[in-house]
């Protein structure tokens, strides 16, 4: 009897048990600190984490679809540059699209190793995160880029702008986040990311094009990144070259707390967005707390090693088995 | 154990095992008693609640209620090692040996033999290996490296295994579903040689045939009940069928009484490189068109090259009389031909999917109402199919990988009837499949047929195929050996023609 409790505990923990200790956490939080949870830290919160969110957004796709991309820090990186340098240069309106051409042209590259080359993943996209921060520093000649007239561009709309009391970024990230939702889950090319992810072979049986299916995740990812990188450029106006350095880790530690599997076929836009935010307010919780910001990198780790854990044992209804 | 192998008192007893899962009772009071030198049938349709009860016996699942005796000794099995530390040792239908290394290394893995230092001893793990592989009189030594083995030999590889632990009970699963007759005989003996050193043996197979060329009593499951247990020399198949279906069934030759249609799909000297050559035959509208031949004659093969997944090197691929090339999958649906893959689980299906996206997965592109997939027109379809082949699911949310193999087999059928296919490819139609399920498969392909669909079924089981056939290819070594009608066809003369042998100079 005891035993059955045991198991029964042992499997609602394995199944919740990210939103288990999220909850316990909030709670110790908001009892060590009221601050934690008044509506201005809260905001805060969502709009310090916008950045990464939408990043994890477009990883989703990828990460669903089979596949991972190690690559988009260093894409933001690159986009965030790319915009803030020919903001000057060809002005704002022809630099955003500019810039959503090139990333989106990095991203359609590694769809296309990935997607159509057949190539590891995990290879090509760690490998892009070294050649693409290559890219940016080639670009910048590794300067820091600074917008000269920062008081007089309207491009700082994105970043900094609020519209009805709600920063734009936040509404970026919802509106983002509603249409990527639909388009994963409603949608026909969703599906397919999804059979893809969960059974390449089957998919290709059932005649759905995976090279092509795996190649626009890769495209939404990169779309994202750019997104992301016109955020950061808004905010700042002003970048070092390393600006996205790290988030590739942060990023996946969101989409898998989210609960979406590794091994691909699934996972959803809104459990992203729930993984987005809980490790937005682990981090500023952290920070409240007065621990310095770099304590946040190991937490980040033991979050992937804690979520992977709880995925595989959610899988096999126990928390330690002697068989995979 | 004692020295007499007839010992009456059984090695393993099972009692009113119950075990639910959410929303299913999979085993329902189940009962099961191994005599020590028996061989014991365990026997139902897939979803009869075989692989749970085993899984029960072997330390996966715990159960909810009842009781597991080895040698009348109440004991709960914690784990597949206590299951092996209790004797209790599995042969599973899928090996699970490690290819890279040597028949000895996989048989001792995990406890090879030591000298000082912690180096291993290899002298004592080689001659160990060969004295264990003598009993098995197999035609390999412990320094073979397992992945060029066959697969049967690698079957001997896991019995080998397990013999290495003195074992009270070894269970079978499905252990010839790849094994040629001659193998089959070796394995027969092992069995028997297992028997007489007083091992209860639990052996599961849907092969009428082996089960009363083989066992002493028969335990018959059905929807996660005990039905019975009969005594193998004082029964017959009719009255196990009944037993594990509630019906009997039906394997005499069917050939159509239907008038034939056009030809809807010729081949004329289709090849693809070593895989198959010169291949020839043209397959009708309401005709079943069979193919038969060993593992690796070039029938699958063929079947991939006419559904785009395969590029011929040489021949011509007419459609409605029209000569066709088929570049991709994507090529030969849109002409109408679909293929339901022999893997099921690997190519058929995406197994954590619910029923009715597998099912839509080909045409989900067309489905749709604005730039959104329909799920009104989804479930419609899924309702359609979901009737018309009785497939047994609880609704068109459940994941595709909670039903028995019979029903998964419907789905893939079904996804592809939904794309009203000209000619529909079934390769191996009922592998893995429980008799109740089969002969509904086999029906079904009849109907199609009726219906006025092309369809090609190939298939390893003789009497599958003669049963749908109207017309045989046989085909040995990437050649089509002849066609037979199913008027001249014989047992005798299609053996002949898939090993190769030409009619005429056969005796």
């Amino acid at each position: 009897m005891a035993d059955m409790t045991r198991e029964r505990i042992g499997g609602l923990l394995a199944r919740q048990g990210i939103l288990i200790a999220f909850v316990a956490f909030m709670i110790v939080f908001a009892l060590a600190n009221p601050r934690f949870i008044a509506v201005d830290n809260i905001l805060g919160v969502v709009r310090s984490t916008a950045i990464l969110g939408v990043i994890a957004l477009g990883v989703t796709f990828v990460v669903i679809g089979g596949n991972l991309d190690l690559s988009v820090g260093s894409m933001m990186s690159f986009s965030t540059i790319v915009v803030l340098d020919l903001h000057d240069k060809i002005g704002p309106a022809l630099a955003i699209p500019a810039m959503f051409a090139l990333t989106l042209g990095l991203g359609a590259f590694i769809g296309f190793l990935v997607g159509y080359l057949k190539l590891n993943s995990l290879i090509v996209t760690l490998g892009m995160l070294s050649a693409i921060h290559g890219l940016t520093l080639t670009w910048s000649g590794g300067k820091n880029m600074d917008i000269a007239d920062k008081e007089g561009t309207w491009f700082s709309v994105f970043g900094q702008g609020s519209v009805l009391g709600l920063p734009v970024p936040i509404l970026i990230f919802a509106l983002l986040a509603v249409v990527l939702s639909l388009l994963l889950s409603r949608t026909p090319f969703g599906r397919k990311v999804y059979a893809v992810g969960g059974n390449g072979t089957a998919a290709v049986f059932s005649g759905i094009p995976r090279a092509r299916v795996v190649f626009l995740t890769y495209l939404v990812s990169s779309g994202c990144v750019a997104v992301a990188g016109l955020l950061q450029a808004s905010r700042s106006l002003g970048s070092q070259n390393t600006v996205g350095q790290g988030l590739e880790l942060e990023v996946l530690a969101a989409v898998i707390l989210g609960g979406a599997s590794l091994l691909g076929g699934s996972g959803t836009v809104f459990k992203t967005v729930i993984g987005v935010l809980i490790l937005g307010f682990i981090q500023n919780g952290l920070l409240l707390m007065g621990l310095a910001f770099y304590v946040q990198y190991v937490v980040t780790w033991v979050i992937i090693v804690l979520a992977v854990w709880l995925d595989v044992a959610a899988k096999r209804g126990r928390l330690l088995s002697p068989i995979a | 154990m004692t020295d007499d192998v007839r010992d009456p008192r059984p090695v393993l007893r099972l009692e009113g095992i119950v075990k639910t899962f959410p929303g299913v009772r999979a085993l329902d009071g189940v009962a099961l008693s191994v005599l020590a030198g028996e061989v014991h049938a365990l026997m139902g349709e897939n979803g009869a609640g075989k692989s749970t009860l085993m899984k029960v016996l072997g330390g996966l699942h715990q159960p909810d209620e009842g009781t597991i005796y080895i040698a009348e000794r109440p004991v709960k099995m914690t784990s597949p090692m206590h299951a092996k530390a209790e004797g209790v040792v599995f042969i599973h239908q899928e090996l699970s040996l490690a290819d890279e290394l040597t028949v000895a290394e996989n048989i001792f893995l995990g406890a090879l033999p030591r000298k000082s230092l912690g180096r291993v001893d290899w002298a004592r793990l080689y001659g160990d290996t060969d004295r264990i592989l003598s009993r098995l009189n197999v035609g390999f030594d412990a320094k073979t490296r397992v992945g060029d083995l066959s697969i049967a030999n690698q079957q001997m590889v896991e019995i080998a295994r397990a013999l290495t632990v003195d074992p009270r009970a070894v269970i079978f699963d499905e252990p010839t579903a790849s094994l040629t007759d001659a193998e089959k005989v070796v394995l027969f003996e092992v069995i028997a040689d297992l028997q007489a050193r007083g091992v209860g043996v639990i052996y599961i197979s849907h092969r009428m045939e082996e089960i009363f060329r083989i066992t002493d009593r028969i335990t018959v499951l059905r929807d996660g009940q005990y039905r019975g247990t009969l005594n193998t020399a004082e029964t017959n198949e009719e009255e196990v069928t009944q037993l594990m279906i509630g019906r009997s069934l039906d394997l005499s030759r069917n050939a159509s009484h239907h008038e034939l249609g056009e030809i809807a799909l010729e081949v004329r000297g289709l090849s693809c490189g070593k895989l198959f050559h010169d291949v020839d035959f043209h397959v009708r509208r309401g005709e079943v068109l069979g193919f038969y031949g060993l593992v690796g004659a070039g029938r699958t093969e063929i079947a991939e090259t006419l559904f785009g997944l395969r590029e011929p090197s040489a021949g011509e691929i007419l459609l409605n009389g029209e000569s066709v090339r088929i570049a991709s999958p994507q090529d030969a649906i849109a002409r109408g031909i679909s293929l339901v893959p022999e893997d099921r689980k690997g190519q058929g299906l995406v197994l954590g999917m619910n029923c009715r996206d597998n099912m839509t997965l080909p045409q989900v592109g067309a489905l749709r109402s604005g730039p959104f997939v329909s799920g009104g027109a989804e479930v419609e379809i899924f309702d359609k199919y979901h009737k018309k082949l009785d497939i047994r699911t609880p609704g068109w949310r459940q994941t595709v990988g909670n039903l028995s193999g019979g029903n998964q087999q419907k789905i893939v059928i079904g996804k592809w009837l939904s794309m009203h296919p000209e000619v529909l490819i079934v390769d191996e139609p009922t592998r893995g499949i429980d008799v109740g399920s089969k002969s509904e498969i086999h029906n079904l392909i009849r109907d199609l047929a009726a219906q006025g669909y092309a369809v090609i079924v190939i298939s390893s089981e003789m009497p599958e195929v003669l049963h749908v056939s109207d017309r045989i290819v046989a085909m040995f070594s990437g050649q089509v050996m002849r066609t037979f009608t199913s008027e001249e066809v014989t047992e005798d003369s299609l053996i002949q023609a898939i090993s190769g042998i030409e009619p005429g100079r056969a005796a």
